[in-house]
């Protein structure tokens, strides 16, 4: 009891030293596999955190971990000075909300909001189940079996029984997994918006990258047990490091090139015979084989012969291969003479009519927006083939 | 039928119907065999067990028995076997209760830490049937026999002294022929009947509330109570009442490892229909014994409110 104690007294006081989750040196290994691989995160408290990666790259395993249904092989987790490493689930300042709700099917919703204080002998919780009820918009539904409702009203509960306890950290494993799209995107918004009001800091565990950029501060991305980057979101999108973040996070056109070195504040670097300078806070490599990657919707394309409106080189020789109507944009497939395929996303402005297939194009794109990577990397890594 | 195809049908009840009577007489002819099967094994006994009950209680096998709607039979049953039929429910409850926390135990075992050996740990709990009922209680004749190993062993131990200070055995330091062999011989014969119905819940309870449940601060042993135990309620209910309903009739443990001061009813009805041949008698015991256990069973699963979690 005095360590539950203890931690009521901490969420109670959020104005004495900070209550960052860090993670360090976190490792979990099994017969066959490392799951997680010297693990080394902090975050600050009160953030929304992303773990994003795809499904077996451990971000789940980590999760558990700091949740302590899972033991590290070695490493320490501390929660601001208190190292919580080995603590039993039970005695840690911490919830998760379950992939799969995991709500108790025998209790009905206002009791299973209320198991955990009654867990922690807060027999007088009344209010603060219809509060918590109310915040995610469950009033009417307090008296109903977990059974009856529908996913996306059980992930509410799920949220509702792990917030009620005010947690230092929330813990959400892929929580939006299971509902279906439209009703996800709600969901992330009102995750958003419930985390902005209870001040909570919230580890979201997420294969979904648009998800991830759309709740989190922070992101992390996780491939192989390993983060391969960490930023806000559009930092990382903007400036990714890797080719696996290049590719997870959107989509990314890699060519080949050769770097001829630093110059200033620009690197150069040689591409299909052209020369590009890219700024060197954005070149992740200076010297040898490297990978200039250019999002798509930074490419501009027109009909060969047009004016494009950016101050880059123009690539000519190209004709396009393929064209799909997304209605905001089309997104073309463009051959280049060197026998690669980019892909351009073009606003649908209204400005010109769509290409047609076989039309013979010129591209260009404005070199601050490139990034250069190191071509040790597959191209290929983090696409998802599903 | 053809001729009002097509035309707005006069009563539409009727046709509503008469659509699906094909499927309905396919239902009826599925549970025929079932019904036929009742019909001859249990419901023409029970009738004739009932008729039986309320015979004149003067005659007797040879000079036949007349049927005089003697109601008086239940009382004077009641009356004489009263002592038997406390017995009975009274092992029955404690041989079911022993039976629940063993089986219990044994069945979590199973369901979450056996891992590879499950199969095979189910397969022995189930050995046993391999070898004949009354085979194996006589064995335990020879177990709780005054010279073996588990009676000194007992005594060494001054098990003996606790059993007779509750009152399951006598002064005289045995086991055989003590409520406490009686009592122990029905709670090994119906543990498998236990055991199969608290694994088949268990088995079914989803390992990530448990974790759930210690993630909201329930310790192992709260998590337990407050989410494995009343998830496997079915398998309890289950499990009890197909423990104690036979054991509550049983007579061969009585009879068996018991001697003429454990009798249970049981004893009683088997020793009034073929030993007595007093049919009227021993038709309102047996009458009575279903009633006290249909009205508890009754009783108990509603308490128990399973259905809320079937």
């Amino acid at each position: 009891m005095s360590q539950v104690h203890e931690t009521g007294t901490a969420t109670r006081a959020p104005s004495g030293p900070s209550r960052d989750l860090k993670l360090a040196q976190l490792t979990k290994e099994y017969a066959t596999f490392t799951a997680v691989k010297a693990l080394d995160l902090v975050v600050p408290q009160g953030k929304f955190f992303a773990l994003l990666g795809p499904s077996g790259c451990g971000k789940t395993t980590t999760l558990r971990m700091v949740a302590g249904l899972e033991t590290p092989t070695s490493g320490t987790i501390h929660l601001g000075d208190t190292e919580i490493t080995y603590d039993k689930p039970y005695k840690r300042p911490v919830n998760t909300v379950f992939q799969n709700y995991a709500l108790f099917p025998h209790l009905n919703i206002a009791k299973n909001v209320a198991f955990g204080l009654e867990r922690r002998g807060i027999k007088d919780h009344k209010k603060q189940v219809a509060d918590m009820l109310e915040l995610v918009e469950l009033t009417s539904q307090a008296h109903k079996k977990p059974t009856q409702m529908s996913g996306g009203q059980q992930q509410r509960v799920a949220l509702a029984r792990a917030l009620i306890n005010q947690p230092e950290v929330l813990l959400l494993d892929e929580p939006l997994g299971a509902l279906d799209l439209k009703l996800r995107r709600g969901m992330q918004l009102e995750l958003k918006r419930i985390q902005t009001e209870v001040g909570l800091t919230f580890v979201h565990v997420t294969h979904d990258q648009e998800e991830a950029m759309t709740m989190a501060d922070t992101i992390a991305v996780m491939n192989q047990g390993v983060i391969e980057q960490m930023g806000a979101p559009n930092e990382l999108y903007e400036n990714p490091r890797t080719t696996f973040v290049a590719n997870f996070l959107g989509q990314s056109n890699l060519i080949a090139g050769e770097i001829e070195g630093r110059d200033g504040d620009l690197v150069k670097v040689r591409v299909q015979g052209a020369v590009a300078s890219i700024p060197a806070d954005r070149a992740h490599s200076e010297s040898g084989k490297g990978w200039l990657g250019i999002r798509p919707e930074k490419v501009l394309i027109a009909e060969a012969g047009q004016p494009i409106d950016a101050p880059g080189d123009v690539i000519t020789g190209g004709y396009v291969t393929d064209v799909s109507f997304v209605g905001v944009s089309t997104q073309y497939m463009v051959k280049m003479p060197w026998g690669q395929e980019l892909m351009v996303f073009e606003q649908n402005t209204g400005a010109r009519r769509m290409l047609p297939v076989g039309t013979k194009v010129d591209i260009s794109w404005r070199p601050e927006f490139a990034f250069l990577l190191d071509a040790s990397q597959d191209a290929k890594a983090g696409i998802e083939e599903d | 039928m053809t001729s009002t195809a097509g035309v707005a049908p006069a009563n539409p009840h009727e046709t509503a119907t008469k659509a699906p009577r094909g499927r309905k007489l396919t239902g009826y002819w599925l549970i025929l065999p079932g019904a036929l099967w009742l019909l001859v094994f249990f419901v023409i006994p029970f009738y004739s067990l009932l008729a039986a009950s309320l015979f004149d209680p003067k005659g007797s096998p040879l000079t036949g028995y007349d049927m005089t709607w003697h109601f008086g039979n239940f009382v004077d049953a009641f009356d004489q076997y009263k002592g038997q039929i406390g017995r009975s429910i009274l092992y029955a409850g404690i041989a079911t209760l022993t039976c629940l926390v063993v089986g219990y135990v044994l069945a979590y075992a199973i369901a979450f830490k056996a891992g590879r050996w499950k199969n095979l740990m189910l397969v022995l709990v189930i050995a046993p049937f391999f070898t004949s009922f009354l085979l194996r209680t006589l064995s335990w004749k020879l177990i709780l026999a005054d010279d073996g190993w588990v009676v000194s062993a007992a005594q060494t131990l001054h098990l003996t002294n606790l059993l007779n200070l509750i009152g399951l055995t006598s002064t005289d330091d045995r086991l055989l022929a003590t409520p406490f062999a009686v009592i122990a011989g029905l709670t090994y014969n119906f543990l498998p009947f236990m055991v199969l119905p608290l694994y088949a819940s268990l088995e079914k309870v989803d390992i990530r509330l448990i974790e759930a449940s210690g993630d909201l601060y329930a310790s192992p042993i709260r998590g337990f109570f407050k989410v494995t135990f009343p998830l496997s309620l079915p398998g309890v209910v289950a499990g009890t009442l197909l423990t104690f309903i036979p054991a509550a009739g049983d007579y061969v443990n009585a009879q068996l490892l018991g001697s003429p001061n454990t009798r249970m009813v049981g004893n009683s009805i088997q020793n009034l229909f073929t030993s007595q041949g007093d049919y009227a008698a021993a038709g309102a015991l047996s009458v009575i014994l279903m009633v006290i256990i249909v009205a508890a069973v009754m009783l108990y699963v509603r308490t128990a409110g399973t259905e809320e979690l079937v």
